[in-house]
């Protein structure tokens, strides 16, 4: 994994993602998906192609169901943006780079 | 910014037809690229498991499968960049192909872009995206857990799913339209056999019924009489046929009404210099295994094209 993804957990998403300065794309996923891995490179890319505008972290699901559970995630990969502590924008299943940059883009000024 | 060389042969897409595509060609000692915009393997990855590919008597995982064959693709020498293609100017001939950072040149062009499950297009299906409607079981099986849930279709992707659904929910009505299932004889067996799932057959599905908190029922419409009923399920897995992915396919290429694109047997298009390999094609039988064999004949036609055209 790229070195800038940060990987959050049940109990480190309060500060580290609902309590972030800066937007958060928060990409849930598990190892049992392929869609996942699929979109594994392009969340990296995204990664390093915002750099310090955004913050881009992982949370598998299978080691961490609060999370997933509160927002009603019922489907991976699911990609959600946050913003001072709340959804902004929310992409389900594997999508084109370029629909996620736009979705990103309405959230990082 | 232009890069200088022109490739030989640049295949758009990295599953199963990409892939053998490159493999064939790198083996040729063409100049190839391969352009793909997410990880290799695609369909693929939306599958458990494969049992109908020829060489594994037990069968083999999915994502097992798509690192082998991208692996032996690799091993001679395919160039691969992980980029999304965003234009495409076949008209010439040399070929340009439009990416996010850059414009590459080639002689020959093979599409292998695939294709994607079809929307079921009711009330309800959109909104409920992700929070109950499903187009992949491997993915979101597992938040299902002892609950009642539904899969639409009746093809060899809604059975098998189905019965890969029972590993996790507690039960699964298949809502077919037809009087029969269209699925492969020992794929309809297996799920015959399944105490967990039942069959609604001659019904079609009207609206997903749901709010914020997901699915909670299906409307359906029974076809011989036109009762109206609600399925109570907190999922729903669609498995109503695929469309082409073929959004950046210009329309100098001939397609079907559908948006395949039609190819002779060697896997011309309509456009000369730039074949078609997998999914994407005018097929009846969309399968791994005619994937691969699409993929060998594109790579080797291309190399032919090239030889008696330049």
């Amino acid at each position: 994994m790229a070195g800038n993804i940060i990987e959050v957990t049940d109990g480190s998403f309060e500060q580290e993602v609902l309590q972030s300065d800066l937007p958060v794309l928060v990409d849930f996923w598990a190892p049992w998906c392929g869609p996942c891995r699929a979109i594994a490179p392009v969340v990296e890319e995204l990664s390093a192609d915002y750099g310090a505008k955004l913050k881009v972290a992982k949370c598998n699901v299978d080691d961490n169901p609060k999370i997933p559970g509160k927002f009603g995630i019922r489907a991976i990969p699911t990609l959600i943006i946050f913003k001072n502590g709340n959804v902004s924008e929310q992409i389900t299943g594997a999508v084109a780079k370029s629909q996620i940059t736009a979705a990103i883009d309405k959230v990082v000024g | 910014m232009t890069e200088n060389s022109v490739y030989d042969v640049i295949i758009i897409g990295g599953g199963p037809a990409g892939l053998t595509a490159g493999l064939y060609a790198a083996r040729a000692r063409l100049n190839v690229l391969l352009l793909e915009q997410m990880g290799f393997g695609g369909q693929l990855l939306t599958y458990e498991k494969v049992d109908n590919y020829p060489g594994f008597p037990e069968g083999i995982g999915a994502f097992g499968l798509a690192e082998l064959i991208s692996a032996q693709a690799l091993r001679f020498g395919l160039q691969v960049r992980n980029a999304e293609v965003l234009s495409l100017d076949l008209t010439d001939k040399i070929k340009t192909i439009i990416l996010a950072d850059s414009v590459l040149r080639a002689r020959t062009v093979i599409l292998a872009t695939g294709a994607a499950p079809n929307k079921l297009g009711v009330k309800g299906e959109t909104e409920l995206t992700g929070r109950g409607v499903s187009y992949c079981a491997v993915c979101d099986a597992p938040f299902y857990r002892d609950q009642e849930v539904a899969v639409v279709g009746g093809g060899d992707t809604a059975i098998e799913e189905a019965v890969y659904l029972t590993k996790f929910a507690a039960k699964v009505h298949v809502v077919h339209r037809r009087e029969r299932l269209r699925a492969t004889p020992v794929i309809q067996e297996k799920a015959f056999d399944n105490e967990k799932i039942s069959f609604i057959l001659c019904s079609v599905v009207t609206e997903i019924q749901g709010s914020r908190q997901g699915v909670c029922g299906l409307e359906l419409r029974d076809t011989r009489d036109s009762a109206v009923s609600v399925l109570p399920v907190s999922g729903v897995f669609m498995f109503v046929g695929i469309k082409p992915n073929s959004k950046i396919i210009p329309p100098v290429v001939e397609r079907d009404e559908a948006g395949f694109i039609c190819t002779d047997k060697e896997m011309a298009t309509s456009v000369p210099g730039v074949f078609a390999a997998g999914d994407i094609r005018v097929k009846a039988l969309r399968q791994i295994v005619t994937a691969v064999g699409d993929g060998a004949t594109a790579a080797f036609n291309a190399g032919r094209y090239i030889e008696s055209n330049f």
